[in-house]
């Protein structure tokens, strides 16, 4: 009943080659083959982002790409971007003011971040507190009620992370 | 108790209250930043096992037939299990305590044996070597059903025709009864009498972490270690060691870090339950996580009443009697061990709650019905009591033509009426609810608010200012549940211990979801011991390693935990005093401890640096007198015993803006002030009270569980189930009164619950304020667009 395919990815700048079932979950594949343990699976439909993983630079919900899709791609998770230091200015901000509690979004809620901090926006202009909060809205986090991570957010926007 | 020892009560100087009172961050919170904390199921243990549920697609149902034969021969699959072969190691529970008189519910098996009673009970257990594998076989079995009629409406099972366990003559979970006397006078005598119906719907906590259990039994030792996304690792020690036959010692509940909690993990569930006996019958690790459809069918709901309130008050605006008739629905179980009765209770007992009138009668049906369980999530009650007080109250104030805070300022028990007991026999210790409101009113510039209001209706735009004043039970005695019978601990300990190089490692029995539990924890041993706080590690959730207690739930985490933790604290001091007492050759009394030092108490000036003092206490122990033995590990515990709980006060606002042509309700602004006693760690205390209120927004405007006639969840899933998301929040100023506690050293009251608590009504003030000029108001939670525009009489 199952079919498995040979992928070969890159996974925070490492190669990777794994034999997986065509049902197999990308976040799925993260956590269980890889052990990066880091993407969280919050709904598993799409909804919550707490599994969001970037694939070739674009943030993508870990729970709606399945790993043979990944095949030939580059994939960052959060245990790869906090190496390598990207994340470093909204961790710090994050940290200070307290813009997580129990952290199982966080994650998805970094590269959310990132995503909208590292893309070029209008010239001349800067993310509002609207568009950053229009920007996480697809990231569930249940106990914080968003605002330190909106605040984390444009703290680091404005370069003061 | 007194004040003898003091520091932390002096205000202002960093030598006497260290980092109490400290914005500072929390040091656990950076590994989660990195991914790198350790839910449930990121851990990994050999031959573990994974098991999923076949849940009942049925209300209320016989399990006539179960097939397993083609789901068994599925490779990869290690076992399936029907109900009655787990109850061979797993024994049924009873969700009732003996205060709450009367309280009724059946046995409940881990998983069903004969019979379900809501969609999504489970009725076998597939154990499988991968999860995926296990979800297959659950496709292959089959079960054949008798259904039953299902009670899905809580007013057709009060009137009870169709009763749903036999061995009862009613549906009727519990009943309660309160009268001070005199009301019937007092509604008699009143110049006004205002009254509504409230109803609430059922909503969920939806923890981003499912429930989630890693059970792993050690057939040679007969020991259980279980890991688990928990709240209360001790309780959950008691309950498996009682249920599956294993002495309690050699049972071990690790909470590592936990997904969020809000009281959804703090009961005992049937499945959970389960996975621990499945790992006693395979002899091998075996772990459930729930997936999301499983936690809306089966982590407990809340909330689901209808509340009838009258208020009688005198043409000056005096309130003079509350009457309140609350209806509950619970699903089949009361919920072991904390009891789905406790709910109802906190309605009865807090509605009225800021207020000074001296009449009160209340009565609480609390029923079963074939839909998931109900149990405490997060302010328990709270909600309920506060939305049908405030929203009495501001038609009261309406109908006398008065201006709703004013109402509130002329009827708030006054602020030196302290101790006071409240018509519902509760009792405040001090409570502070007209600075609360005064400070509310300052920071929300409330008259120049309610100018704009009158300019921008003038324009068709539709404010509305919403007032919510609220009471909340926090730091619970054993009079909450160890009075009825529960083996829950309403004590808690601290043990600290002195590392050779002068770090602090403590060790709490309270736990640590999120909230910042070890962040405060770290500031008040470290303020207590007197080192830095980047010399204090804090371990917590582990059976095996902490002091006994309570863990997390009803606001307690700070007001009990942290009390024990600063004795604690104070205890090792003093240790050390005495020990560098030896070592220097000084008096105690003329030494302290500053920033890692031992210092002259009048010059400062350090003398000894603890990790000097520890090398000599661990490694050189011969240098110091013969009859001494240095103590630098020490425990002590702490209990709330002079008031059943330690109310907080506090007040909140929400400005909204209500679109008559949509139904929409656009959140502008909300504020919040509470006095939560002393505040440890500001920052912490506002990042509560605003992911509290965000939740308490979640149940005003968008959450409901939605059940068909035949008992069917409609909407169990995040698609369709609405949660609160970023875009649609407001920023929330929070502001804090501070009355100290007098029982605890401390000082410090509960804050966990009060956002949620005073949200709902605070949001339904606002919009019905908003509608007001259309003689419209909505009463029933959650005001979505239809109910609104309902109200509006546009459909």
């Amino acid at each position: 009943m199952e079919h498995d395919y040979d992928i070969t990815l890159t996974v925070n700048g490492t190669a990777v080659s794994r034999r997986v079932p065509a049902r197999q979950h990308l976040v799925d594949f993260l956590r269980d083959d890889l052990e990066l343990t880091g993407s969280h699976a919050g709904c598993e439909h799409g909804v919550c982002g707490a599994c969001t993983v970037r694939v070739n630079g674009e943030i993508v919900r870990g729970c709606l790409m399945l790993a043979v899709q990944a095949n030939g791609c580059r994939v960052d998770t959060i245990e790869g971007l906090s190496d390598s230091k990207e994340l470093a200015g909204l961790q710090k901000a994050f940290h200070e003011r307290n813009a997580l509690q129990c952290g199982f979004c966080t994650p998805g809620m970094l590269l959310a971040a990132q995503d909208l901090i590292s893309k070029p926006g209008k010239p001349g202009t800067v993310p509002t507190r609207e568009e950053i909060r229009s920007h996480i809205s697809g990231n569930f986090c249940r106990c914080t009620g968003y605002q330190a991570i909106v605040d984390a957010i444009e703290e680091v926007i404005h370069g003061k992370g | 108790m007194g004040k003898a020892e003091l520091p932390l009560h002096a205000p202002g100087t960093k030598v006497d209250r260290g980092y109490i009172g400290q914005s500072v961050p929390r040091p656990n919170a950076k590994r989660l930043l990195q991914g790198r904390g350790a839910y449930v199921d990121d851990l990994r243990l050999p031959r573990l096992a994974h098991v999923v549920f076949y849940r009942s697609p049925h209300a209320h149902a016989l399990i006539k037939k179960i097939e397993f034969e083609n789901a068994r021969k599925l490779p990869g699959v290690i076992g399936i299990f029907a109900g009655k072969e787990i109850s061979k190691y797993c024994t049924p529970w009873v969700g009732v305590l003996a205060h709450l008189k009367g309280i009724k519910s059946p046995p409940q098996h881990a998983v069903a044996v004969d019979r379900v009673c809501w969609q999504g009970e489970a009725v076998a257990a597939v154990v499988a070597e991968t999860r995926a594998r296990a979800e297959d076989a659950l496709a292959l079995i089959e079960v054949e059903w008798e259904e039953l009629p299902a009670v899905i409406d809580m007013e057709e099972s009060l009137a009870g025709k169709r009763i749903i366990h036999k061995e009862f003559s009613d549906n009727i979970c519990f009943h309660r009864a309160h009268d001070t006397g005199g009301v019937d006078e007092a509604f008699a005598q009143a110049d006004v009498v205002v009254e509504e119906t409230f109803d609430f719907g059922r909503h969920t906590g939806v923890c981003l972490e499912t429930r989630s259990i890693l059970a792993d039994y050690n057939a040679a030792e007969h020991s259980l270690t279980v890991y688990h996304s928990t709240q209360a690792p001790h309780m959950m020690q008691d309950i498996f060691s009682r249920h599956l036959g294993i002495p309690e010692a050699s049972v071990r509940v690790i909470a590592r870090d936990v997904g969020g909690s809000f009281g959804i993990k703090v009961h005992v569930y049937p499945d959970e339950m389960a996975t621990a006996a499945l790992s006693v019958m395979l002899r091998r690790p075996v772990k459930f996580v729930a997936d999301r459809l499983e936690s809306f069918a089966t982590d407990i709901h809340a909330r689901e009443h209808k509340a009838r309130v009258r208020l009688a008050c005198t043409k000056q605006g005096e309130i003079l009697a509350f009457e309140l008739d609350d209806l509950t629905a619970i699903g089949p179980y009361s919920v072991y061990p904390r009891t789905s009765g406790i709910e109802g209770n906190q309605v009865v007992n807090l509605t009225g709650g800021p207020y000074k009138h001296q009449k009160y009668r209340a009565k609480l049906n609390v029923v079963f019905t074939n839909k998931n369980v109900t149990c405490q999530y997060r302010a328990v009650g709270h909600p309920i009591a506060v939305a049908v007080t405030e929203g009495i109250v501001d038609k009261a104030a309406a109908k006398l033509g008065m201006d709703p805070a004013e109402f509130r300022r002329k009827n708030l028990i006054a602020d030196d009426a302290y101790p006071y007991t409240f018509p519902s026999g509760i009792k405040f210790e001090k409570l502070s609810h007209h600075k609360c409101l005064d400070l509310l009113l300052e920071k929300m510039k409330y008259p120049e608010l309610r100018q704009e209001q009158v300019q921008l209706r003038k324009k068709g735009i539709y404010r509305g200012i919403g007032l919510a004043a609220m009471i909340e039970v926090t730091n619970p005695s054993p009079a909450f549940y160890g009075v009825g019978g529960a083996r829950i601990s309403a004590q808690d300990g601290a043990t600290l211990r002195l590392e050779p190089t002068g770090m602090v490692t403590v060790m709490c029995s309270v736990t640590e979801q999120g909230q910042g539990t070890e962040g405060i924890f770290a500031q008040i041993a470290a303020s207590a011991v007197g080192v830095s706080l980047d010399k204090i590690k804090v371990i917590t959730g582990d059976t095996g390693v902490t002091p006994y207690g309570g863990g997390t739930w009803a606001s307690r985490g700070a007001g009990t935990g942290g009390e024990a933790v600063l004795l604690s604290g104070r205890a090792l001091r003093s240790n050390m005093l005495e020990i560098a007492s030896k070592i220097l050759n000084i008096d105690k009394e003329e030494l302290d401890i500053q920033e890692n030092s031992v210092t002259n108490k009048l010059s400062q000036q350090p003398l000894l640096p603890l990790s000097e003092l520890g090398r000599v206490a661990y490694f050189r122990p011969d240098t110091l007198p013969m009859d001494f033995q240095s103590e630098l590990t020490v425990t002590r515990h702490y209990t709330p015993r002079q008031y059943g709980f330690t109310f907080t006060n506090g007040i909140q606002a929400s400005l909204v803006e209500v679109d008559t042509e949509t139904g929409f309700v656009k959140l502008l602004k909300h504020w919040c002030v509470e006095d939560s006693g002393t505040v440890i760690n500001p920052m912490l205390v506002d990042e509560q009270l605003r992911g509290g209120v965000v939740q308490g927004i979640g149940a005003a405007l968008y959450e409901e569980c939605l059940y068909s006639p035949e008992g069917q969840l409609l909407n169990g899933n995040m698609a369709d189930y609405l949660v609160p998301m970023s875009g649609e929040m407001p920023d929330i100023v929070c502001a804090h009164v501070e009355t100290p506690t007098m029982q605890s050293q401390l000082g410090a009251k509960g804050v966990g619950e009060a956002g949620t608590a005073g949200a709902p009504a605070a949001v339904m003030n606002a919009i019905n304020d908003a509608l007001s000029p259309f003689g419209a108001r909505v009463t029933a939670m959650p005001f979505t667009p239809e109910r609104v525009l309902k109200a509006l009489k546009k459909i």
